[in-house]
Formats: C-alpha cells, structure tokens, sequence
C-alpha cells in the first residue's frame, strides 16, 4: 500500500495540507526544542549531571512532531524508551521533564522515573516505557477502553525496529486488527536496535510490511520528511477514527547520538552518522524548505535556536534549584 | 447461610460486582461459550455479552498488557490465565509494567486489574500446568497476592481485589474448587492484610495457604482426639501479610510450622520463618521452627508421584509430631 507521490513544491504540498504559515513555524520551532533539549542532555551528561542513562532522539524530530501535529492533544500516547521527543511535541513541560530527567521531586514521576519513564496522565501521555515492546500490548486495553467508553480518541502505540521481533508486537496487531481497535501503530525505525542493524535481525524488510498478515493498512516512508510523516498520519488517523481500526506506519529516520550512554559506535561509520546528519537531517530540510519559500529567513532560524536554547536553558535552572526526594519517601507509591 | 462451592463464590463475586459497576469486564482464552477451562464464567457470556466476557487468541502476555491499558483508562479488567503456569508466558507485563507503573510514574498511574490464575497439582495435569508459584509474584513490589482457601474467603476477597486500585494476583486452588462451605448471599468483603485463624489451638501454630489449609485442618481434628491442640493460621493475602496475627499465634503456642505447596528452596515458609525469629516471638519458641512444603521436583504425572512431591496429611501429622516429642 505504498504511495506515489507526485512531484510537487513545498508550498503546494503545505497549501494542499491546509497548514498556515504560523502551523509550520510552530512545527519548526518544536523540532528546534526538542534538538536542544537533546543536546542539552548529552552536555549535562557530559558534566556527570546526570545519575542513570538516557536515550536521545537528535535526527528523528520529524517523526515526533509529524504524528503530533496529525493527531490530537488529547489522543493517547504509549511510547519507547527514546520518548523526548514525542514528549515534547505533545506539548510536555520542559521544566518538569528536565527536572524528571535530573532525578528531581519537581520532575513529571517525582524522580522516580528518569528519561526511561517520563509520563503525564493529565495530558494523555501514559508513558516511556524501559522495556523493549512492553508498552505496544497496552494499545490493546486503551483501544478497548476507548471502545468500551465510546471516546472518539485514538491511542497512539510507537515503538522502534527493535520491537518488531518482539512476540507482543505480532500478538498485538493481531488483536488489533481482529476487535479494529481505534489505534495507531508507529515503528520508528531508525535503523538499530542499540547495535544490531535492522537488516542483520530482520528476514524480511520492510517491518511495515509484516501488518499486511494482519490486515492492517501499513505506509513505509521517510521519517525525516516532516510534512510526509504529517500527512500520512493525518491520513491514517482519519481512517481510524472513522471506526476501521487499525493502521501501520513505519517511518525510516535516524538516531545521531548512541544507543545509550555507554555506546562508543562501534558498529556503525563516522561517515554514515556525517552522512545523514549533512543530506538527511529532518530540521535541517524542513527548515530550507521554509526559508526558499519565503517563510522562514536564516535570521528567523537562528532565532528560534536561541528562543528554544533558552527554554531549555531555563528548565536546567529549574531542575538544578529544584530539590532531590527526601530519602524517607522511598516507600511512596509502591502501592496506589 | 447457603452452601456453594469454591467455584460458585468466585463466580458469584465476578457476577455480583459485573452487575454492580460497568467498569469490570474479563478477558482470557475459552472464557465465553466454554466456561473457561474449569468452568468458572460459565453462563457470563449470555448474561453480558461478548462486549464485557472478552475471548482473546493465546497470547497471554498481551492479554495482561490489554489488562494494563484498559485499567490505565479507569476500566477494572478482571483477567482469566488458564493455569497458573502461564502466568511464566506474562512476566513482563505482570513484573514490570502492571507492578512497577504506579511507583515508576511518581504516583500518578494506577493499574486497578485481578489477574485470576489456577494454581496447584492434584489433578495429574503434570509439570506444566500444576505448580505453585506465589513465591514468585510476592517478590514484585507492586503486586497484590491473594490465596483464598474457602468459598467464603474466595468472595469477599474478589470483591475486595476487584475493587482494590493495584494489580491483584488472585490465586485459586484447581482441587478446591469442587469443595463446599457457607457463603452469604449478599454483598461482604475481606480486608487484604488480615489474616484468619481458621481452626484455634494452644499447642502449636502452622500457618499455611491454599489447600493446605484442608490438609492441616484435618490433621489438627484428629490429633485433638488426643488432646493436641494445633492452631491453623491462613494468611489469606500473601502480600500484604499479616504478621501481627501469626506473631500473636506464635506467642501463644511457642511452636511454628509452615506448610506450603510451593517448592522448599527461597519458598514463603522461609519469609514467615524469617518474620517470627526477629520478633518477640523468637523469645516464645521452645522448638525449632520447621516447614514441611513442596519438594524441589516439577509436578510428575503419576498419581503416586504426583502425590509424594507435595505435603499430604500423613507429612503433616509426622511433623507436628516431631516438634512436639523434639525430633528433628
């Protein structure tokens, strides 16, 4: 079910999306925030601010604000362990999440999450989830409760390549697509699973194509072509709304940063990261396709750098000033 | 008071709370037109239909992780796992998504859902689907273990565990569920955390689950007629565990055996053993604290196997025995 897209410019496709120029710009600036939230992290890292580990998004922008913006603030999100991003696209607080992420009281989980577990239930997002496909069965009882309680939410179910050779991401798209659960299911691909090459692990690419057993309408694209990940949400989502159940997107991006802290990119070349980050980079594109429209200026940009920097500037004050657990709260929360 | 079966109160509890509140439906393999494996949801299907008796593909593990989502939006899921044994297919979901949420998001998720699961051998249904594995789950923080022994329990413990905020392990005996005793009609539920002296005596205490309860109580008459008085303590919850009402039993009696069906090795007599030697119980003991339990094998199919690798009645009279001439 792969699309043909027609040559068309930037500015016809966006007209034909109906997104106004104040839509792409907000689009832009979020990729700018989550880009700097990420550098950020990687520096207070760096500065051994940071106690556990973190999984960083840098280069997969696209994919977290084009579903966003294709869905609404009220859907539900299940997400992975690389979850920043989609955080921030759903509109999270940036204090509270570098303060979650900096092991603070202040933080979304209280500090007793960290970058693995951010969630905020108030705003629908129900969380990263530390264990690899752990979170995609979840779609199945949000999907029914949305059901149940006759919500016209969705749920939005994103997990990475990794997940797909987990047995709960075959068991879960089966249920799906059997009770034509309200969700949508994202694989992220961005090409490794910590070091494994998705081609070294997969008998048949691409992953997308494994929901056709199911019956379930899948999309193989660019992941770091913000208005292609827009629309094919947009399009996937109205379906599903609609009542027809399930729909797959798989959208092919890229991790910059290692798996995790301890990853020195032994498995990968300098010059395929260089390669990507020169040719393929999602704010990088989206952003010249803003400034030859018209749009957007350079100075325009580098503003929304530094807007975005000194968000993220002032989340690191927040989180520094904001005070550690008292060690006798420990207990809390065990058990509701 | 009426007097239904083991099987009777169970369903009575998941008929009665389905009635009362919208919320609760249950999901799992064979549950709708079959009954469920033993039976216990039969005639759920007609009475409420295919939208709240949910039958699923055997995928257990996602079956849990619906559980977990749904429960996540405030339904109260009430899941059937065929045999306790599978329960090993599930342990992400149980271990660390449905025990660890509520902690690992500061607070602000709740996983209100009972896990329902068949445990025990007896049956000759062999290793795979006859163990007694609550030793495993009362080591998850997070998680509720219940182990109701007598249809009265097994009600006002499912309302209670359906009603409860936390993911509830709810682990019923496969041979007691034929087995009888009074039940109210009306609505009653148990407290987790209290325990129940189900037989009362002076001369020693065994604290004990499940059918073993039986087990222990049937001894406990007969040694009666010969003037030992042995004090039968069922903690109900295994988490929360009462430890005030087995101190308390300890104190009286000075002696302790704990007598389980799960296996011996890190089994639960240790931790009650462990809970009575650093309490002021310790200072009551007169014999050694002893546990008579399952033996480290797999269940085996053969009837005489099957019943050599877990306590009978005649294990637990010679123990009894033993701590009170001081043999061992």
């Amino acid at each position: 079910m792969g699309k043909v897209q027609e040559k068309e410019s930037f500015i016809e496709k966006a007209s034909r999306l109906k997104l106004s120029k104040e839509q792409l710009l907000e689009m832009y600036r979020t990729m700018c925030l989550i880009r700097q939230f990420e550098l950020m992290a990687d520096k207070l890292y760096a500065l051994g601010k940071v106690h556990g580990t973190m999984h960083l998004s840098a280069g997969q922008e696209a994919v977290a604000v084009g579903i966003s913006r294709a869905t609404r603030q009220d859907d539900y999100l299940i997400n992975h362990h690389r979850g920043h991003g989609h955080f921030i696209s759903k509109k999270a607080d940036i204090n509270m999440m570098m303060a979650e992420f900096l092991g603070k009281e202040a933080g979304y989980c209280k500090g007793r999450g960290g970058s693995m577990h951010i969630a905020d239930f108030s705003s629908h997002n129900l969380g990263a989830n530390g264990i690899v496909g752990g979170g995609i069965p979840h779609s199945l009882g949000v999907g029914l409760a949305i059901q149940m309680q006759g919500l016209d939410q969705i749920c939005i179910s994103i997990f990475g390549d990794g997940a797909s050779n987990e047995g709960v991401f075959h068991e879960t798209l089966n249920m799906a697509a059997l009770w034509k659960l309200p969700v949508l299911y994202v694989c992220e691909n961005n090409k490794y699973g910590m070091s494994m090459d998705i081609e070294r692990v997969s008998a048949k690419l691409p992953i997308a194509q494994r929901a056709e057993s199911y019956g379930i309408p899948w999309y193989y694209i660019d992941g770091n072509d913000l208005l292609t990940v827009f629309e094919t949400t947009r399009d996937s989502v109205e379906r599903i709304r609609s009542g027809n159940g399930p729909v797959f997107i798989e959208t092919q991006t890229y991790r910059y940063f290692g798996h995790s802290k301890s990853d020195r990119n032994l498995y990968r070349t300098k010059e395929e990261i260089e390669n990507w980050r020169s040719t393929k980079d999602p704010i990088m594109r989206f952003g010249n396709q803003m400034i030859e429209s018209g749009m957007m200026t350079k100075e325009n940009a580098e503003g929304f750098d530094k807007e975005a920097l000194s968000i993220i500037e002032t989340a690191v004050e927040f989180a520094e000033a904001s005070p550690d657990p008292h060690p006798s709260t420990v207990m809390e929360y065990v058990y509701a | 008071m009426p007097e239904i079966t083991y099987l009777e109160a169970i369903r009575t509890a998941l008929w009665d709370e389905m009635k009362r509140d919208e919320r609760v439906f249950i999901i799992g393999e064979d549950i709708g037109r079959y009954g469920g494996a033993f039976g216990v949801t039969h005639g759920m299907l007609d009475e409420f239909g295919e939208k709240r008796i949910i039958e699923t593909p055997i995928s257990e593990p996602s079956i849990i992780g619906a559980a977990i989502g749904a429960a996540l939006l405030g339904m109260r899921p009430i899941v059937e796992i065929m045999f306790m044994d599978f329960t090993l297919l599930t342990f992400d979901q149980l271990g660390n998504q449905a025990a660890k949420m509520h902690y690992m998001f500061g607070g602000k998720a709740t996983v209100p859902m009972v896990v329902r699961m068949p445990s025990g051998s007896g049956t000759g249904a062999a290793a795979q689907h006859s163990q007694s594995l609550e030793t495993l789950l009362m080591h998850m923080p997070g998680l509720i273990v219940v182990t109701p022994s007598t249809p009265y329990d097994a009600k006002g413990l499912l309302l209670t565990a359906i009603r409860d905020p936390n993911p509830v392990c709810f682990i019923e005996h496969k041979v007691l569920y034929k087995s009888k005793g009074e039940v109210p009609e009306g609505e009653y539920t148990i407290p987790f955390g209290v325990a129940d002296v189900k037989r009362k005596g002076t001369d020693l205490t065994i604290v004990s689950n499940g059918i073993m309860i039986h087990k222990s109580i049937a001894v406990a008459n007969r040694l009666a007629q010969e003037g030992i008085e042995v004090e039968v303590v069922d903690p109900r919850t295994m988490v929360p565990l009462d430890t005030k009402t087995i101190i308390d039993s300890v104190k009286k009696t000075g002696k302790l055996l704990v007598v389980h069906e799960a296996c011996e090795t890190a089994g639960w007599a240790g931790e009650i053993m462990a809970v009575v030697s650093s309490s002021r119980a310790f200072d009551y003991l007169d014999a050694p604290m002893r546990r008579l339990t399952g033996k480290n094998v797999p269940i085996p199919y053969n009837r005489v196997l099957e019943r050599a690798a877990v306590p009978q009645e005649e294990d637990i009279e010679r123990e009894i025995r033993a701590i009170l001439n001081g043999e061992y």
